[in-house]
This record gives structure tokens, sequence and C-alpha cells, in this order.
């Protein structure tokens, strides 16, 4: 050992070993960590395990039938959860069709150098504190005030455009459409801020250089910030799909909670979570089961698209480094 | 090639690219204004209409039994105490298992595979949809009665959302911490700390601002949560009285919120907005407050 010295010079040195209740210490406080970081593993895995010991006795009945039936009756118990899986996919896919542009072109608005620094930040800020509000808060605002205001809107298009397929129910309140609003008002910070946080991050070199050889600030934008930022906002629409499909309460309040399936955008429909939302309290038996085997779906299209999303901002970020 | 004169250096507004890019301005500024109109018109009715309904009373009284007796409303007292008593148990339980967490992931295993794998799965469980987690609590605590034989109660209630905590507190400890400078960590070395001594007395206090603003905004998203709550705490329109009402319906300002704006009635419409602007007022103190926490005294990359 290197360490073996004399007597006498560990007494002028004062070199010291460590206490064994500093070690244990040292030993046992790593150890607590490792268990708390594992705790992450286990309720990962727990609530997929759980999700899907409680929906087998559902799986088992009808297996994948259960994605393209639309009966949902507890009376003569025969469950299907089409329309809830169409009404997830269809209302998360619409909202990020509106919100992509607008959160996008915010993010631009406020990370080129269009407008005076500080009413910039203001903008920024007051974008994130809207991810601060409550779905159910929105869901309120939505219900009362939202739906109303736009029904005329909504009508006006049912009256011109009815003979569409997408278009053909009177608007009477609560329906997908509504539905689809207040997600793009949930979705709008996720991807204002991701998108401002990765166009941030571009090199000003690359910027200069483009206006260095003539172009105009939007060829710039488009040609050279956007593809070399594509990464990061791609992860966050990514994100915000995951949290379109996922979002309950705000949803839940205005969409109508109808399990007649409908083409029409103005019908009242369902999403996985608001058909959890709605029946899971009052459901026994084997519609528990059912709800579960919806959840679970719910859960791998969530985790498909977070992995994904996770997999492409690797993928994406090598490319332009 | 001939290049001379006639093309003017000077900005021309008429030609097609500086047309297209004044109309290119335009629209991306219309976009800001559009993304921040919700905000505006959100907070601007929940202010004016919540706030126009708040007393003394609503602040403290019971809520009524739904009937259309507008003087009979109540208030949403035992709503304000819910929620606090559920986030206090969510926090207990998520504080100390996600700063642990993130100290692990920062200090002990920077790139290990089990690292990796946690930093994986702390992102797949903040992509978890918010009613999953409540699903969950419901399948092993609520329908087994595993809590003393209880089934809705407070305590589901606040574990369901320390599940949604969770992830965002070890996120923010493992960033807070990785950008402390490891100058401090081989000083402490240096002088002859021990791990423990050299976390617990250098790493963590100079993360500290920025822990503590990923957990008041873990906190924020929590305590405005709902569909977790709605099978597990389920709601209840009496006060707390004791500690064994932690194992009872437990109500909450967000569950109110749910149940009476779908109510019929003017009066528990009403007491819906007043809770909404209960929770909105505290909740955006808290993320002001997380934010002006995150500038004191925090490592940056450019700082150090």
């Amino acid at each position: 050992m290197l360490l073996s010295v004399d007597k006498a010079s560990r007494s002028k040195f004062s070199l010291r070993t460590r206490a064994t209740s500093e070690k244990l210490v040292d030993v046992g406080f790593k150890n607590i960590v490792v268990a708390m970081a594992s705790m992450v593993a286990v309720v990962l895995f727990s609530i997929f395990a759980v999700v899907y010991y409680e929906s087998t006795e559902s799986i088992s009945r009808y297996g994948l039938r259960f994605l393209f039936s639309s009966a949902w009756n507890p009376v003569t118990d025969e469950y299907g959860a089409f329309t809830a899986i169409y009404g997830t996919i269809f209302t998360s896919i619409a909202s990020l069709l509106i919100a992509i542009p607008l959160g996008v072109g915010t993010a631009i608005f406020i990370t080129e150098n269009i407008i005076p620094e500080y009413i910039r930040n203001v903008i920024g800020i007051m974008v994130e504190l809207l991810a601060a509000i409550p779905s159910v808060v929105l869901g309120l605002w939505a219900v009362f005030i939202m739906e109303p205001f736009i029904r005329p809107f909504l009508k006006i298009i049912y009256e011109l455009f009815g003979f569409i397929p997408f278009f053909s129910t009177e608007p009477l309140g609560a329906g997908m459409m509504p539905a689809i609003l207040i997600l793009v008002i949930m979705i709008l910070p996720i991807i204002t801020s991701i998108s401002k946080d990765s166009l941030k991050q571009v090199p000003s070199k690359l910027r200069q250089a483009a206006y260095g050889i003539g172009a105009s600030r939007w060829t710039t934008i488009f040609k050279v910030i956007i593809p070399a930022a594509i990464s990061g906002i791609t992860g966050g629409v990514l994100l915000a799909l995951g949290r379109a499909m996922g979002e309950t309460m705000a949803v839940t309040m205005i969409i109508g909670n109808s399990n007649n399936f409908s083409w029409s955008i103005f019908a009242p429909s369902y999403t996985i979570s608001s058909m959890l939302a709605n029946q899971f309290g009052e459901a026994d038996g084997s519609q528990v089961s059912s709800l579960m085997y919806a959840a679970l779906i719910l859960m791998i299209l969530t985790l498909l698209v977070n992995v994904f999303a996770q997999w492409i901002v690797k993928k994406l970020s090598l490319k332009y480094q | 090639m001939n290049y001379t004169s006639q093309k003017s250096l000077t900005y021309n507004p008429s030609l097609t690219r500086n047309i297209g890019n004044k109309a290119l301005t335009i629209i991306s500024a219309l976009f800001a204004i559009i993304s921040v109109l919700p905000l505006i018109l959100v907070i601007s009715y929940v202010l004016i209409k919540g706030g126009s309904y708040i007393n003394l009373d609503t602040l403290i009284l019971e809520p009524e039994p739904p009937g259309d007796d507008l003087l009979s409303a109540g208030g949403i007292g035992p709503a304000i105490t819910g929620t606090f008593i559920m986030a206090v148990i969510a926090s207990i339980i998520s504080i100390p298992v996600g700063v642990g967490g993130g100290i692990y992931l920062a200090e002990y295993s920077k790139s290990g595979k089990f690292a990796k794998f946690i930093r994986f799965g702390s992102n797949v469980l903040a992509g978890v949809p918010s009613i999953i987690a409540g699903v969950f609590i419901y399948a092993i605590i609520v329908s087994t009665k595993i809590l003393f034989g209880s089934m809705f109660s407070g305590i589901a209630g606040g574990i369901s959302l320390s599940i949604l905590m969770l992830p965002t507190i070890i996120k923010t400890t493992d960033e807070a911490l990785k950008l402390v400078p490891n100058d401090m960590r081989r000083a402490a070395f240096g002088v002859g700390a021990s791990k423990f001594t050299m976390i617990t007395n250098i790493t963590l206090p100079a993360a500290f601002s920025s822990i503590s603003t990923g957990v008041l905004l873990a906190l924020a998203r929590a305590a405005g949560e709902t569909a977790p709550l709605i099978f597990t705490a389920l709601f209840s329109r009496y006060y707390i009285t004791s500690f064994d009402d932690l194992f009872y319906e437990m109500g909450s300002l967000s569950v109110l919120i749910y149940n009476f704006a779908l109510e019929p009635y003017e009066a528990q419409n009403q007491l819906a907005w007043a809770a909404s602007f209960i929770l909105v007022v505290v909740l955006l103190s808290l993320n002001i407050l997380s934010r002006w926490i995150g500038t004191l005294g925090s490592f940056s990359k450019n700082k150090v």
C-alpha cells in the first residue's frame, strides 16, 4: 500500500483513515439513492403490469375485435372501443395540425429579431403561463364561454357545407370541434416553448452566413434555421401529440361523451381518456376490465409516441451537428 | 457576365422577396397574437367572473348539496383544504424520492446503463397520461382496500398525484446538479470530504434554487390535476376533522370545478368559477415564484 506511513509521519501530516461510521453513511446513502432512482422503473413497470392484468379478462374475450367494434353496452355486456380510439387519434392529430403553424410561427416571431426583446420575453412568458392553467379550468371556460361563442360560426359552416360528411351534424353544443380547439390551446405552449428553445440554440454563425450571401430573413428562416432546429421542433410536436392523446378533463367536459360513431366533427364523440373519466367511477364487472383494456391501448399509444419522440430527437440532432 | 450599374444596392420595398418577407413577418406576428389570446381570455374571464363570487362565505363554508336555491350554495372551504392536504401528501412522497433519484443520476452514475434507463423511464413516465395514474392507483389501492380497509381516500389521491410529480423532480434535480461545476466537487474531495458530505454540503446547496424551481413547478401541476383524483379521492363536501378522515373521500378544488361545472344549477356553477379563481391565482403565483427563485444564484452554462 502506498499510504502505509509510519507512526511519526502520521502524526506530522495528521493523515486519518475514514471512520467506519462515515463509510457506512456513504455506502448507505448510495444504496438509498439507487433505491429511489429505481422507483421510476418500479412505478412504470407496475403501471403496465397492473393495467394489463386488470384487462386480461376483456382481452381474452374480445381480442383485437375490441379495437374495431363500436358497441358499448353494459346491459348486454358487449364492449368495443372503436369510437374512443378514433376520437383520441382524430382529435389529437387535428389539434396538432392547427397548433403546429401557430406554435412554430410564434416561436419564430419571438426568437428572430423582429420586435424589441422586452415584448418578445413577455409573449414567451405568457405562452408558457398558459401551460400553468389547469385542464379543468380550461374545460370550464370552454363550456361556458368558448363553445357558445363559436357555435354560430360552426352553424354557418354546417349550413354551407353540411353535405360533406365531416360537417353533416348540426352543432348543438358539446362536440368534437370544440374539443379540438381546446386541445390546440393546451398543446400550444409545449410546441412554442420547445421550438423556441431549439431555434435559440441554432448558432448565430449560420444566420450571419445566410445573410452574408444575400438571403432575406424568411429565406434564412426556412432554408437554414428551421432545418437546423428541426430535431427539437419535431420532438416538441411529438411530445404535444402525446399530451393531446392523454388529455382528459377539458376534453371530457366539452366533447359530449357519446359512443355513437359519427364522421361529423360537430357531433358529440369520445376519447379513451374521456371515456375513462366518465365511466370508470360507476363501472363494475366486465365493464371495468374493458375500460382497463382501453386504458392499456391509450398507454401503448402514448408510449409509442413518446419513445418515437426521444428516438427522432437523437436521430435528427446527430444529422445537423 | 455584365453585372453593372442598373441593379441598385439600396432596399427596394417593391421587390417580390421583400413583399414576401413582410407578409410572412405579419403572419408570424398574427400567430403570436392568436397564441397569447387564449391566455388573456381565460385569465380575464376566470379573474373577473370567478373573482366576483369570492367572499368570506365562499372561502369558508362547505358546499351545499346541488339544488336551485341560490342563497344556499355554500362555499369551497373543504375543497381548498383538500387540495392543500393532497398536495402535501404528494410532496412528502415525491420530493425525497425524486431528489434522491436525481442525486443518483447526477452524482453516482452519469452515463451508466442503469442511469440511461432511469432517464428514459422518467421521460416515459412524464408522458403517461394523468388519468392512467388514477386508474393505476384505483386498481392497487382503492379497489383492493389495502389501506386499512378504506376505499376512496385523500391518501390514495395524494399518492396518485405523487406519481405525476416524480419524473419532473427527478429530471430537474438531475439537470440542476449537472450544472454545478466539477471544480467544487474536486475541492470538496481535496479537503477530505466523503462523497455523502460533498453531496449534502456542497452540490445540493449549490443546486438548491434550481431544484426548488422544479419542485414548485411539479407541485403546481399536481395541484391543478383532476383526472387522477376523480376515482381515487373522489369528492366530499365536508371538512376534514380528524386524522382518520384522510382515509375517506376528500374534496379538491379541481374535482369541485369538474362536478359543479356540469350541474344544471346556477349556484353550483358559480362555485366552480370561484374555485377556478382560487386555483388559477395559486398556480400562477407558484409559477411566477418558481421563475423568480430560478433566477437567484443558480448556475447556468454561461456563468460557469
